[in-house]
């Protein structure tokens, strides 16, 4: 659809040609990526046409003093092209560009991380190449904007302008947990990718004592992280009691947001509670 | 947008690196200019180095994949728009009995963004070309150009490969 449409506007706009003059040929200096272009030939005769480049190789049989047309499409590749004009006698050789379109037809759009925990700056980074419709890269500086939206609303907006085709962009993950849309835009055209955030660790983890028949029973308050998103189930707590020179340690992963356990019951024994990095508060248990 | 300016010069490199190919079997002088890097991510000296080293080979497998009209030649050192847009002409080349040779004659290369996931990197090299075309092994003609490339590379498993590789005109 997007070349279709590139072929249209091919069609209505003519060429920007400037001409390098040589004995056997004019060629335009530069031709837009797919639009039509020509080649005034001078002499008689037939001879050859080649245009020669990395990104594409055509050849023509010509009528000497013919105005050779190339009509759109023809030539969709940009780079630097050798136009060789070769009968029996004689080769004459000019060079040309093919350049892209200034519209943006393909955003190649890499965010990182596709997960990550809430509230880190700069966390999220975006990383964007702007093509033309036949996936020429476009040097042309082009304003591109990254916008990272949260279920909550929350929008975070930076516009950047390429250099040689590339842009790119660092966000900071939102404080809420949830899956965020980052879209880069480039002209009508973006590109969308999904950020899940996730919560970071706990924080003010806190666990309480009681007694239960000759068993200590340890409970933690629900897990959350300092942004108040509840620490995903399964995620592990992990209970020290320290008694007498003896240490025991029981793992326990987080059910219904919180974390319970039964223990040896010890006067005067002292319990903490942590998980990951993070450490909890204390217990010194007296009956 | 923030501008690092980082990695030291690889001047050396082209001491390092010669490359050789196409129509006589000339090596081509290489100079790697200071980079000005836009982006956050710090380019590490041996990436840059790789990187670099890897894009002078991928012109050898051009030129070996364009003056045998063998596409297959690319797959070392090409990959995504790029592999496919020299297999086409590649195509086209055999399909017109015309073959090409490209000798680098020489290299000016900056390395210009290093995205920050780490995942691409982007060159500008400035090149000078002998260029031979060929129609049914008769020589039709040698020309010499000058053009500057930008060169998108990306990570492969032992390499890095040519995702983009496009002249940006002199």
């Amino acid at each position: 659809m997007k070349i279709r449409l590139s072929f249209l506007l091919c069609a209505m706009a003519a060429t920007t040609v400037q001409f390098a003059f040589s004995q056997g040929m004019s060629v335009p200096k530069t031709v837009e990526a797919g639009k039509a272009f020509s080649i005034q030939s001078t002499g008689s005769g037939k001879a050859s046409l080649y245009v020669i480049g990395l990104g594409q190789a055509l050849k023509r049989d010509v009528q000497l003093g013919e105005v050779i047309t190339f009509p759109l499409g023809s030539l969709c590749n940009a780079g630097r092209y050798l136009a060789v004009l070769a009968d029996d006698a004689s080769t004459q050789s000019e060079q040309f560009d093919v350049i892209a379109e200034n519209r943006p037809a393909e955003v190649s759009f890499l965010a990182k991380p596709s997960r990550l925990p809430v509230g880190l700056h700069d966390g999220i980074t975006g990383a964007v190449y702007v093509f033309d419709a036949y996936y020429n890269l476009i040097f042309t500086p082009t304003p591109v904007s990254f916008e990272l939206s949260s279920p909550a609303g929350t929008v975070q907006r930076r516009t950047v302008e390429t250099r040689f085709g590339a842009a790119w962009t660092t966000m900071d993950s939102t404080p809420q947990q949830g899956i965020d849309k980052f879209v880069a835009r480039a002209g009508s055209i973006s590109s969308t990718r999904v950020v899940g955030q996730v919560p970071g660790d706990p924080c003010g983890l806190k666990m309480s004592a009681g007694q239960l028949d000759q068993q200590l029973q340890l409970q933690t308050e629900p897990v959350k992280d300092c942004n108040g998103n509840a620490v995903p189930d399964g995620t592990i707590v992990t209970f020290t009691e320290s008694f007498d020179g003896v240490q025991s340690t029981v793992d326990v992963p987080l059910k219904h947001g919180v974390a319970q356990v039964q223990m040896a019951m010890h006067d005067g024994a002292t319990i903490s509670v942590a998980s990951g990095v993070v450490l909890g508060n204390q217990i010194r248990w007296k009956k | 947008m923030e501008e690092v300016t980082m990695l030291k010069p690889l001047l050396y490199l082209g001491a390092l690196l010669a490359v050789s190919s196409g129509i006589g079997s000339a090596q081509a002088k290489v100079r790697v200019e200071p980079s000005h890097l836009q982006g956050p991510r710090v380019l590490p000296e041996q990436t840059g180095t790789a990187a670099i080293r890897d894009y002078l080979q991928s012109w050898q497998s051009a030129n070996a994949a364009l003056e045998q009209n063998r596409p297959d030649l690319l797959d070392p050192s090409f990959v995504g728009t790029a592999r496919d847009k020299l297999t086409a002409t590649i195509k086209q080349q055999a399909a017109l009995g015309v073959r090409t040779r490209y000798q680098d004659l020489s290299h000016d290369i900056q390395i210009v963004f290093y995205s920050p996931e780490g995942l691409s990197i982007e060159l500008i090299d400035k090149v000078a070309l002998e260029i031979q075309v060929l129609d049914h092994d008769r020589v039709k003609t040698t020309q010499h150009i000058v053009a500057r490339y930008v060169i998108v590379l990306t990570p492969a498993e032992v390499r890095w490969r040519v995702r983009v590789l496009q002249s940006a005109g002199d």
